[in-house]
């Protein structure tokens, strides 16, 4: 992991998000799955976000306006700096035969970056408005679903999924395809092992969301 | 000076290399069975800093000993294990089993996590049964949530203390905005970052005008210039908490804008500089 300060070069609105492009200078893009912390201005605390784009010399991250840190995260304007740190934690295995991506409302946040390093597998993208579902601009070749359709509802069989959304939809898509890699989501102070704030329950254990994942096997 | 990490603010072996940017490193606290720590959600930002309410997670003291030596080899700095209990029985049994490792420079007692319900036995009983369990060095992690600090810190002197860690987290609450419910799962966590800062100097202003004790300070130290406070204050030591979540580099650069700061002042060290805040004949103006 590495940490820099980083130039923002385009805030672009995509439905209720902002797709934040800053230039990656000396840092990796990593995997997809990965993800960053990225420094929100006027905030303690950094935010965690996952690569959503890396075409070359930048890196592209989704971010919905729900908080302090995101709002402020959303507010910046090109030719801004901001610290960003990474990559971190476990990405997705890309080595699978029949990818599937799914993602639902912000979750779809990583799948553009998994989708341009397996040249645009199937995609099933969920969202709770047609608002919302502008963000699937970023995924053209994705299917596309609106509550009360559910990403299980268009998921077809035989794949091997890669899925990150809203924990429910994660419980779903689970039941559905039990060797399913998901990326979950959980409060983290620091992205690296320091905190112990991600706890998530793995295995029937407590563990650090950021050190054993956010990309985990389902079990 | 020394700098160290304040203790559960860094995992030395899953990121090592800001480990070894400190002058010590201080483990995250054990106890004598292992703890999964509570429920999540454990953490939350507010404005000025954050709660957490982790809940004294570590993998107990039998295994903690077991891996000593390969935190040694990963961390080549001096390691400060931090001592939790829930009676001074169970301190004193953990320091016992501490005394002579050599890989162990000192202990740090917690005396005052504010995230577990067992009321713990007077910070001077523990120290005083620890004291007898042990010949490392041993420093005592007191709470600012007291009406006087300083009483504590004698207190814990005469019951045998080489030092003082000072401060700890305190209780503080945050609510959801929406559901205008307890943002922890626990409820209350224990607040730290900026706005721990001034409450830190005060602890740490009280205890060296109470005590002789070397002093490690903490509490919002996210510049040269707040450990810099801090040692005025009385500080023989400086320790950083949640600045490194937020920047792990933090160690080199609080450590370099330190050393500026000092030299701005015309202080040779932050020896020199140490407790002229309690001092009328020492003039420390910026040049």
């Amino acid at each position: 992991m590495k940490r820099a300060l980083l130039k923002v070069v385009s805030n672009e609105q995509v439905g209720p998000y902002s797709l934040i492009r800053v230039e990656c200078g000396a840092l990796d893009p990593g995997c997809p799955g990965q993800f960053f912390m990225l420094e929100a201005p006027g905030r303690v605390l950094p935010r965690p976000m996952s690569v959503c784009l890396a075409p070359p010399g930048e890196l592209g991250f989704l971010i919905d306006p729900i908080g302090p840190g995101t709002r402020a995260l959303c507010a910046l304007e090109p030719g801004e700096a901001i610290h960003v740190l990474g990559p971190l934690g476990h990405g997705f295995r890309l080595d699978v035969e029949r990818p599937l991506l799914v993602g639902g409302g912000i979750g779809m946040a990583p799948l553009p970056f998994v989708s341009d390093l397996l040249g645009s597998p199937p995609t099933v993208l969920g969202f709770r408005s047609e608002w919302h579902a502008e963000a699937a601009a970023l995924m053209p070749h994705a299917e596309v679903v609106i509550e009360p359709t559910y990403v299980t509802e268009a998921m077809p069989s035989g794949h091997d999924v890669l899925a990150c959304g809203p924990e429910p939809m994660l419980e779903a898509v689970q039941a559905l395809a039990p060797d399913a890699q998901l990326a979950w989501e959980a409060p983290m102070a620091c992205g690296y092992g320091a905190c112990y704030g991600c706890a998530v329950e793995i295995g029937g254990e407590l563990k650090r969301l950021c050190v054993e994942g956010p990309v985990l096997a389902a079990a | 000076m020394l700098l160290l990490n304040a203790s559960g603010c860094l995992d030395a072996l899953v990121a090592p290399h800001v480990a070894r940017a400190h002058d010590a490193f201080v483990t995250k606290t054990i106890t004598p069975l292992p703890r999964g720590g509570n429920a999540p959600v454990r953490i939350a930002e507010t404005e000025h800093g954050m709660l957490n309410a982790i809940g004294l997670a570590n993998p107990g003291r039998d295994l903690f000993l077991q891996t000593l030596p390969r935190l040694q080899e990963v961390v080549q700095i001096p390691i400060w294990v931090s001592v939790g209990g829930f009676s001074a029985e169970e301190y004193a049994e953990t320091c016992h089993l501490l005394d002579g490792r050599d890989e162990v420079a000192s202990i740090e007692l917690n005396l005052s996590c504010p995230n577990v319900d067992e009321a713990p036995e007077s910070a001077a009983e523990i120290v005083a049964a620890c004291r007898a369990a042990t010949e490392l060095p041993l420093y005592a992690k007191l709470s600012p949530a007291t009406w006087d600090v300083a009483e504590t810190a004698r207190a814990v002197e005469a019951a045998g203390a080489d030092g003082l860690s000072l401060v700890n987290t305190i209780r503080g609450l945050s609510l959801d905005e929406r559901t205008l419910r307890p943002t922890l799962e626990r409820g209350s966590g224990g607040y730290s970052g900026p706005a721990l800062k001034p409450i830190a100097l005060a602890a740490v202003y009280a205890c060296a005008r109470a005590t002789a004790l070397p002093i490690v300070g903490m509490g919002g130290v996210y510049s040269g210039l707040d450990a810099l406070e801090l040692v005025a204050a009385g500080a023989s030591a400086v320790a950083l908490g949640t600045v490194l979540f937020a920047d792990p580099d933090a160690p080199t650069r609080i450590r370099a804008e330190l050393g500026a700061e000092l030299s701005a002042r015309g202080f040779d060290s932050a020896h020199e500089a140490r407790g002229v805040a309690q001092r009328a004949d020492v003039h420390a103006n910026v040049r």
